[in-house]
Order: structure tokens, then sequence, then C-alpha cells
């Protein structure tokens, strides 16, 4: 993929590909000026588009591998990526339709081409707007709802997944702490009370999103719009996903508010039971969101290591870096409560 | 005659970025400066109050660890303890320490955390339960 994408990253020369791709799918043309990078990922770009053609005007997203994207254990292929979107939205989950997946004939990389769906993403906004006042209080069933369409879609009719449980993934995560240089006592406190808890295999795998949160959500004031970001998506426990959302981290600042600062974990089980979910008990979403919280607090220092980020370190990485303290504290308020100071 | 501290050259700096060049700015320069000035503020907390959170957590570990040696190395002793099961949450002590220490962490790196603001304002109102139930 490296050699493929290194001369690409030409605005000009990009259009004019985007262009003759569209034509060759019958979209029409590229419009003028309406090519334009969002911020995402450092692995992934994510492009803004709109195509006009005797059929009207089609605003799109084409999403593919970074040219200098380091290859990922966890992270699965962006043509795995857009058969799996296609795959969930065929089963009821709210996702992006997809158009094209990228050929290497179309000389775009890796990726993928899909509708672009209006509506919001950002967690603030969500969280704080009038628009969304309403339907706040029904997000967190509706999330748990999705989730169980997610967890429900036949493994068989999946492209190949990796299967990840939650003792591999603490060997995984270890092994990265380590990598890091190790020496936070919280840290090996959470890495040992995941270890003496976890939960074994034999539970029936499922497809797990993997990144289910606020960020990855497109929501309007109708509720969610559609599911983003599939890339994490392997084979494990169900709960993972539903401890994920909880991560304080995800709740922007509102604190009392569990599922993505909006809603209750009794709110999100009840959803998720109503789409025919299983019985999943409190205490293995209160699992999976330590789980969660350290593997952000590991994310947040594989982010401020320049050697991941591509060899640079920009003031914005090296910032995030420091919010490890955050997902220290909110380990200790799971393993170790209390208002001692 | 005393040379102005440190912290005080770096809130001036952070004070001009934020409020005479942060105005005439948009877009990623904006975004970065602003990140630019959570960083001078954040190295103005930790040249404030990094000493003092260190002595309080090499105490701690004296006493939790039962001997002295430098604070890197008690820290490391402590986290090959607990990963071997040597040293346990079910012990007050370090509970209480990985709190404190965290805690102090955070008053430097993220003080408007919401779990740090709310950590806070809990144990504001366990002091004034505590002075309450003195003066009862």
């Amino acid at each position: 993929m490296g050699q493929s994408q290194s001369h690409l990253d030409d605005d000009a020369c990009l259009a004019d590909k985007l262009d003759a791709l569209l034509v060759r799918l019958g979209f029409g043309n590229l419009k003028r000026g309406s090519l334009q990078r969002l911020t995402g990922g450092a692995s992934k770009e994510t492009w803004a588009l709109e195509a006009v053609g005797s059929a009207g005007a089609a605003p799109l997203i084409m999403r593919r591998l970074s040219a200098d994207a380091l290859p990922s254990e966890r992270t699965i292929e962006p043509d795995c990526e857009a058969r799996l979107i296609r795959r969930a939205g065929e089963c009821g989950v709210p996702t992006p339709r997809v158009c094209h997946i990228l050929e290497p004939w179309d000389g775009l990389g890796a990726g993928f081409l899909s509708a672009r769906i209006e509506g919001e993403t950002l967690a603030r906004r969500i969280l704080r707007n009038p628009e969304f006042a309403e339907i706040r209080s029904k997000l967190s069933f509706q999330c748990g709802a999705i989730l169980a369409r997610i967890h429900a879609i036949p493994l068989a009719t999946l492209p190949q997944l990796k299967a990840q449980f939650a003792l591999g993934d603490l060997d995984g995560l270890y092994r990265s702490y380590r990598s890091f240089g190790g020496g936070s006592p919280v840290f090996e406190a959470a890495f040992r009370w995941l270890r003496d808890r976890a939960p074994g295999e034999a539970r029936v795998p499922r497809l797990v999103h993997g990144d289910f949160r606020n960020g990855n959500l497109i929501v309007g004031p109708e509720g969610v719009r559609a599911v983003l970001d599939w890339e994490l998506a392997h084979l494990g426990d169900p709960a993972e996903d539903l401890g994920w959302i909880t991560v304080n981290s995800w709740r922007f600042g509102m604190i009392d508010e569990p599922v993505g600062g909006f809603g209750s974990v009794e709110q999100m089980l009840e959803g998720y039971r109503s789409e025919g979910g299983e019985d999943i008990d409190v205490s293995r979403v209160l699992y999976w969101r330590t789980l969660g919280s350290l593997r952000w607090g590991l994310m947040c220092r594989s982010m401020a290591c320049p050697g991941q980020a591509g060899g640079r370190i920009t003031v914005e990485g090296a910032m995030i870096g420091r919010r490890i303290s955050e997902t220290e504290l909110d380990l200790l308020d799971i393993l170790a409560p209390g208002s001692v100071r | 005659m005393k040379h102005p501290p440190a912290t005080e050259l770096l809130a001036s700096v952070a004070k001009f970025l934020r409020d005479d060049l942060l105005p005439s700015l948009s877009g990623s320069h904006a975004f970065n400066l602003r990140v630019s000035i959570n960083v001078l503020d954040l190295v103005r907390r930790e040249v404030e109050l990094q000493a003092a959170a260190e002595e309080r957590e090499h105490s701690r570990l004296a006493k939790l660890l039962g001997r002295n040696d430098e604070l890197e190395a008690m820290r490391q002793e402590l986290c090959e303890q607990i990963a071997s099961g040597k040293i346990t949450l079910d012990r007050a002590e370090l509970r209480e320490h990985l709190r404190a220490t965290t805690l102090d962490r955070l008053a430097i790196d993220q003080p408007s955390y919401s779990a740090y603001v709310a950590a806070v304002a809990r144990s504001g109102s366990e002091d004034e339960r505590k002075k309450d139930a003195a003066e009862e």
C-alpha cells in the first residue's frame, strides 16, 4: 500500500482520479472545489466530495488508508470494512451506503466510497445543543437496540475476522504497556484486577463493532442515523461494545450519564433486549468499561509516541499523552472508589 | 532581590498568546495555538506542584514498602509487588496511595477533567462532614 500511495497526495491529481472514477461509476463528475479533507485518524484519511451528474448531486465520503499508515494488528483492511458495513446495513444497522470499494486500477489506494449522511458526530453538540434535547433521553435505548442488531448478524455471512477475547486482549495491551516503559502502579493493579475476573472464551462469539461510541455515531434530532468507523471490528464478547460506550472519556463531562454522557446502562440494556439481545449483567458491562479505560489510556500513550504516528510528534499528540492520568483516575473510581485524599 | 519565578514567565506568555494572538488566528493555527496554550499552562502547574507531590508520594511509598530509596526505584518496586500479587487492593494504604498519587497527577495534567472535579468535590464535602462531626 505504501508505494502505490506515496505519490498520491497531490490534491489536483487526486481530484482528477476521483473525477474519472465518478464518471466510470455513473455518478457524473466531481463538483469543482468540493473535495475536502476532513480531520480523521492517523492511519485513515477521510475526504468529503460531491458528484454532480444527470441524476443530480450526490454528497459522498471517501475513506482510504493514509500513505504513511503503519500496518496494525487490530484494524481490518478497508475493503473488509466496506463489506462489513454493507452486511450490517442489510441487517438493519443504520450505516452509510457503500457505493464502491476502490480497485487497484482506480489509482486511489485502498479504501471505499460511501454516501455522506448529514448529521452531528461531535459529542459536545449532541450533549448540549437544544435540537438534540428531546432525543438525548432516548439515545441510550437506541444504542442498545442497534448493538443487539450488530451482535445478531450471523457470523457465516461476514468477511473473515479475528477473534479477540479478554485474556488475549489483555496480553496484547500488557505488551504495549511494557513497550512504553511500564511504571504505572494503577495500570498494574488494573491488569491484575482484569485478569482475575476475565470471562472465559466459552461464550458464543459475536460480531463486535469495537469502537461504538460518541464520535463514531451520526446523530440527527430523531436519533442515530449511522454507525461509522468499523475498522476495529472483530469477533468476541458482545459485552465489550456495551462497556466501551460507557467509558468515562466518551461522556465528555456528563459524568453522571454513563452511556455516552446521555443515558443510563439500564436504558441501554433495555434497548438491547428489545431487539432480541441476550440478558447481559451490568457487571459484564463494568468489566469491559474497565478494560476500555485501560485501552484508551494506552491509545493516548501511543498517540504521543512519534514511532506510532509516522515519525511526527504534534502538539496535540504530545498533549494527548498526558491524558493517561485521566484514565488512571477512571480506573481507580472502579477498582478503589473512595474520597480519600 | 528575587528573580521572577518561571511560573510567572510562563503565565505571562500564555496570557499574551490567549488574549492578543489567538483572536487573530483561525482554522488549524487557532486550534494548535489553543492546544499550545494548554501545554504552557500544564508546564506551569508542573513547575508549581510536582516537587511537593513527589515528596508526598515518596513518603507514602516509604511507609508502604517499609524502606527508603530513590522515588523511581520505589515506584518500580510497587509495580512489581502489585503485578506479583504481593500487595493487593485489599490493603487500604495501597488504595489511598494510588488515589492520592493520581489526584496529584491530575492537578497538574488535567484539573478540569470531570472525574477529578467530582473527586475533589467529594473530598471537599468529606472534609466538611469531618469538621462538622468534630465540632459537634
